[in-house]
């Protein structure tokens, strides 16, 4: 079912967004420090191989979450380790996840060159 | 005046935070993004030949596309007043962290200002990501290889 | 320290210049000049900045008919970094220059300063003012301006505006400066960026309090407290915090705050305004045109400035605050 399946991705994304909400505001905690939070947690969830049932259930519910950048950055150091052992682990890494960084570096600096910050109210 | 008087007219008058409204809100945007992404992986599963492995990549890089025409505009700094979490958990709250950072230091140049200012927001879950992917592999491949569990 | 001047300095002109987003303001239309592009047309917004202070102290010669040849001293701040906007627009106006940083109570302190040298008889005719810039400021003390972070309700806007004015000596025309009290720093504890009015309503608090007591005067002895950018909440603490120590609703009313009226009742702008553009365009423009008027006969001007920076912040530091009074009379 189509419609199962973007109201999945709909639930299952909105709520890691309460959850990082949760922390902003009872946790007092900044975006910059909720975030990392949530990237360590989604590294652990990860490892303990409860990710990816995530993900086959919401598809981009779990995917668009920065939750999942801890995710793929953890399962290209295991794919790695793998098949080199120790060596694997630092340098699997990026393997799975480098659209994200490289991404956002490249439409950073199209940014830089294309607009100013002008100061306007919400 | 007394300090612990100062603290009760503080705590008084000060407004709550109003929790659940604000729970709603970043649930409801988070989601609503979480679902346009959704359609643009179903985009590029019918239209290109990525499959459900492999459609992430390019999922996360129109994202921080439209991120970035929103950062821009500086409409992404209004979803994320209204949004809270909402807007900034998504990886599209990460590309706006990169690109306001970008936009920002232009007026000191590229390297020193855009390039040297571009990762101090988001640079923080970088390195907690990296870091802790690292000590879960490593904890992983240490179980393994005692014997504890299986790959 | 409460300072009484027995020579009673007069505010011989003022000026008062914002930026586009300061049109919402409800003191607009006491605003001298308001400018259609935020960076005053330069490169930079610091540029922008250093070019509406030039803009601001321009205004203020031309209403006097003054040459800046005429100007003995310069006195002024703002708050980004090391204040390079006022120490780079103090090149193009060519007095002698001190730069001050009470944050955003620089619009008081540095008039008390031109006071003492004009009862010194060491100048003729000073300059004293303070400005902000938005964009300038919040990337430096918070995130970038496009950066989606969510504020909360107690959260300030920082101004695009500058107030200056020149103080000279006494002119029964013009409002005068009888009295100031400095302000000693406090510090409560408190500790969030986005609730400054909480952090500076005590420093508010003494520096009134002590005025008043030296001053043997009263509350309603004044026709108007107001604060600099104590903001909404702010300005509701500050007033809890008399009504605390037996004033009474009415004299309570006389409290008003620059930053809590300036945006009107706009909710996109939160607690209301800040920085210290904020209390140096109120302060220089409607409250000396409504002494000038006859509206109020004597007021007590209260800049508030929170004296933190982003490195104590992060440090995890409280955030020390202080303010400076200056008792204004119209004979």
């Amino acid at each position: 079912m189509i419609f199962m399946d973007f109201l999945f991705a709909f639930i299952i994304g909105g709520l890691i967004c309460a959850i990082g909400q949760v922390l902003m505001d009872v946790g007092k905690m900044t975006p910059g420090k909720t975030l990392s939070i949530m990237v360590v947690a989604g590294s652990i969830i990860s490892g303990l191989g409860w990710y990816q049932p995530l993900i086959d259930l919401a598809g981009a519910g779990a995917t668009i979450p920065i939750t999942s950048f801890g995710h793929s950055l953890t399962q290209g150091a295991i794919a790695e380790a793998q098949k080199h052992g120790w060596v694997g682990v630092l340098t699997g890494m990026f393997e799975v996840t480098s659209s994200g960084i490289s991404s956002a570096i490249v439409f950073g600096f199209i940014a830089a060159l294309l607009f100013k910050s002008k100061g306007k109210v919400n | 005046m007394e300090q612990e008087k100062f603290d009760k007219i503080e705590q008084e008058i000060t407004p709550r935070t109003p929790y659940v409204k604000n729970v709603l809100k970043a649930f409801f945007v988070g989601g609503l993004i979480c679902t346009i992404g959704h359609a643009i992986t179903y985009f590029y599963i019918i239209f290109f030949d990525f499959t459900e492995k492999t459609v992430g990549n390019p999922t996360v890089a129109t994202m921080i596309f439209l991120s970035m025409l929103l950062t821009g505009f500086g409409l992404y700094q209004k979803l994320g007043q209204f949004a809270g979490a909402g807007s900034a958990v998504p990886v599209s709250g990460f590309g706006n962290a990169v690109i306001s950072a970008a936009i920002e230091h232009r007026t000191e140049g590229f390297v020193l200002g855009v390039g040297g200012n571009m990762f101090k927001l988001a640079g923080s879950v970088i390195l907690f990501g990296v870091t802790s992917a690292f000590v879960v592999a490593l904890v992983k491949l240490i179980l393994v290889s005692t014997g504890v569990i299986e790959w | 320290m409460v300072i009484v001047f027995g020579q009673k300095p007069s505010i011989i002109a003022s000026a008062a210049v914002a930026g586009p987003l300061e049109r919402k303001s409800v003191f607009y239309s006491y605003f001298d000049s308001v400018v259609e592009d935020e960076r005053w047309n330069q490169a930079t917004n610091e540029q922008g900045n250093v070019k509406m202070i030039q803009e601001a102290c321009q205004i203020l010669l031309n209403k006097t008919g003054l040459n800046r040849l005429d100007i003995d001293f310069f006195l002024a701040g703002d708050l980004v970094n090391q204040m390079t906007p006022t120490n780079f627009a103090a090149r193009e106006i060519a007095a002698s220059f001190i730069g001050l940083f009470s944050a955003c109570a620089t619009s008081v302190s540095s008039v008390i300063v031109a006071c003492l040298l004009t009862e010194l008889g060491a100048s003729q005719y000073a300059i004293a003012g303070a400005s902000s810039h938005h964009n300038a400021i919040e990337r430096q003390f918070r995130y970038p301006i496009y950066y989606g972070s969510q504020k909360p309700a107690t959260a300030q806007w920082t101004v695009t505006a500058a107030g200056f004015t020149l103080i000279g000596k006494h002119n029964p025309k013009n409002p005068s400066i009888v009295a100031a009290t400095v302000g000693k720093v406090i510090d409560y504890g408190q500790k969030d960026p986005f609730h400054m009015g909480a952090a500076m309503a005590p420093a508010a608090y003494d520096t009134i309090s002590r005025h008043l007591e030296k001053r043997k005067q009263q509350i309603k002895d004044y026709d108007l407290i107001m604060t600099g950018d104590l903001g909404k909440i702010g300005l509701q603490i500050l007033k809890k915090m008399f009504a605390e120590t037996g004033a009474t609703r009415e004299e309570c009313n006389i409290f008003r705050d620059a930053g809590a009226e300036f945006y009107g009742e706009d909710p996109s702008f939160l607690a209301g305004a800040s920085g210290s553009g904020c209390s140096a365009s109120v302060y220089f423009s409607y409250v000396l045109q409504q002494l000038k008027s006859g509206r109020f006969k004597r007021v007590l001007l209260v800049a508030t400035g929170s004296l933190h920076s982003p490195l104590t912040f992060q440090q995890g530091e409280s955030i020390p605050c202080t303010a400076h009074a200056i008792e204004v009379t119209m004979e």
